[in-house]
């Protein structure tokens, strides 16, 4: 067989609409995942026992069972009990709050790691503890943090596709339909692979944009 | 006859680190405008001392006074904090390892405190930062970032930092301490300086001479306790008690 491109431009809004999604769901859920990532992180150090205690079951759940379940779970088996959440929304919760958990195991090891004298100098100028965290440590644990969260950003990327099992119309579903009008899949899969390989490529290009200014303060 | 209130008063200063006591109750007066050199060996108790002032450490006794407020004052929770958070910023500290912000440029560092706890505007902050920077000679590097700077210049930025706060009073513990010898002078220059424009200063050192040469008066302290004080000239040449008189021996190589 020969591969034949032409079948794909026909599409090509369905698969522009997908890239949209794609990209949204991947902004949304990646600063949720940081957002979140960095309180849950925060909590584990330093919040009260019956918080830390709090949070200990749902980071287990989290980490310890598949994405794909929990999105079934949640999505599937909160609406037999006639809670009907909207699609979107709880796939990109979902999916943020996943890698929020990822992200942060990776905040909470840096944030311990920023020298004492980070906090000591913030308070000796007369900084607040939470005005010392918010602007001196939390900025130098998140410049650190940077290539990793940034790697934990590209997988969750990667995982969107996840979210076409709960009928979120995302790259991989666009393409889906589009094969199974013109029976072309090959062509379809591929040309899903380069976009990926290109939103790939410019978040990485942003995160290494970022990262120049952590290299100033090395 | 109290002719005015001390900048800095120590009465029965007290700290314990769970068991061991690292100060035994110390008195101690700072009038405005001077000079108070604090030496004596390592573990005597002289850096606890300086952080037990700006409440860096907790005493676990007795009154820190700074201008006549009781700094450890019996408050609790979020009054306490609040109390401790506006004091500290008339007491500036400048450490052994600078701690400067190394995510903000030195202009940067020089700026965060008075704009945003001191309320001044960019322009204010800036031109404050520039003063000082000019004064301490590294108006060239406002917009570096402190690893770029050398050990001798990251402590000036440090300096500078705090004077930035305009305290009443600054402490400086063992700031030459981490730096390579040929770095130390350009620092002990700048304190020099300060000495000159009569700002109150504790100086926790371990440099004898410079001690003898900036303060008007000395602080001898080993195990938690004040062991002798007087003017320089005096507890320098002329040590009354044995154990200042060996430790001078030993760190002047007289």
């Amino acid at each position: 067989m020969t591969l034949d491109f032409t079948v794909v431009p026909p599409y090509a809004g369905a698969l522009a609409l997908g890239t949209f999604w794609t990209i949204l769901i991947t902004l949304l859920a990646g600063t949720i995942s940081l957002v979140a990532g960095t309180f849950i992180a925060l909590a584990q150090i330093f919040a009260p026992r019956w918080i830390r205690l709090a949070i200990v079951a749902p980071v287990f759940v989290i980490t310890g069972t598949p994405l794909l379940l929990q999105l079934f779970l949640v999505y599937y088996g909160l609406s037999q009990l006639g809670i009907r959440l909207p699609a979107f929304w709880t796939g990109v919760v979902g999916l943020g709050l996943h890698y929020a958990v990822y992200n942060a195991d990776i905040l909470r090891a840096t944030i311990l790691s920023i020298d004492s004298g980070q906090s000591e100098a913030g308070r000796a100028l007369g900084f607040g503890q939470g005005a010392t965290l918010r602007h001196f440590v939390l900025p130098q644990a998140l410049y650190v943090s940077l290539p990793q969260i940034g790697n934990n950003i590209i997988v969750l990327l990667k995982d969107s596709v996840l979210l076409s099992s709960i009928g979120i119309m995302e790259l991989v579903l666009s393409a889906q339909l589009a094969i199974s009008r013109s029976f072309r899949p090959f062509e379809f899969y591929i040309t899903v692979a380069v976009i990926f390989y290109v939103i790939n490529l410019a978040l990485e290009w942003g995160f290494a944009r970022v990262a120049r200014k952590t290299e100033a303060m090395r | 006859m109290k002719t005015s209130t001390p900048m800095v008063e120590l009465r029965g200063l007290r700290k314990s680190f769970g068991a061991i006591d690292v100060l035994k109750g110390i008195d101690l007066t700072v009038a405005k405008g001077r000079i108070l050199s604090l030496i004596g060996p390592s573990g005597s108790g002289k850096s606890t001392l300086l952080r037990s002032i700006n409440l860096l450490e907790t005493p676990t006794g007795g009154e820190v006074w700074l201008d006549g407020v009781r700094v450890n004052a019996p408050l609790t929770g979020m009054a306490y904090e609040r109390h401790v958070n506006l004091l500290r910023r008339e007491m500036q500290m400048v450490f052994q390892q600078f701690n400067l912000f190394p995510h903000l440029t030195v202009m940067q560092n020089l700026t965060v405190g008075p704009l945003r706890l001191l309320g001044l505007n960019r322009d204010e902050a800036e031109a404050r930062a520039e003063e000082l920077l000019r004064k301490v000679g590294l108006i060239e590097k406002a917009t570096a970032y402190p690893a770029r700077l050398s050990g001798g210049q990251k402590q000036r930025v440090a300096i500078a930092r705090a004077l930035a706060m305009q305290p009443k009073v600054m402490l400086f513990d063992e700031v030459t301490s981490a730096l390579d010898p040929e770095l130390v002078d350009e620092v002990n220059a700048v304190m020099k300086d300060l000495a000159a424009e009569h700002i109150t200063m504790l100086i926790v050192t371990h440099e004898m001479r410079f001690a003898a040469e900036v303060s008007d008066w000395a602080v001898f302290m080993d195990g938690g306790v004040v062991v002798e004080e007087g003017p320089p000239d005096r507890l320098f040449r002329e040590p009354e008690q044995l154990r200042t008189r060996s430790f001078l021996r030993k760190h002047l190589g007289a």
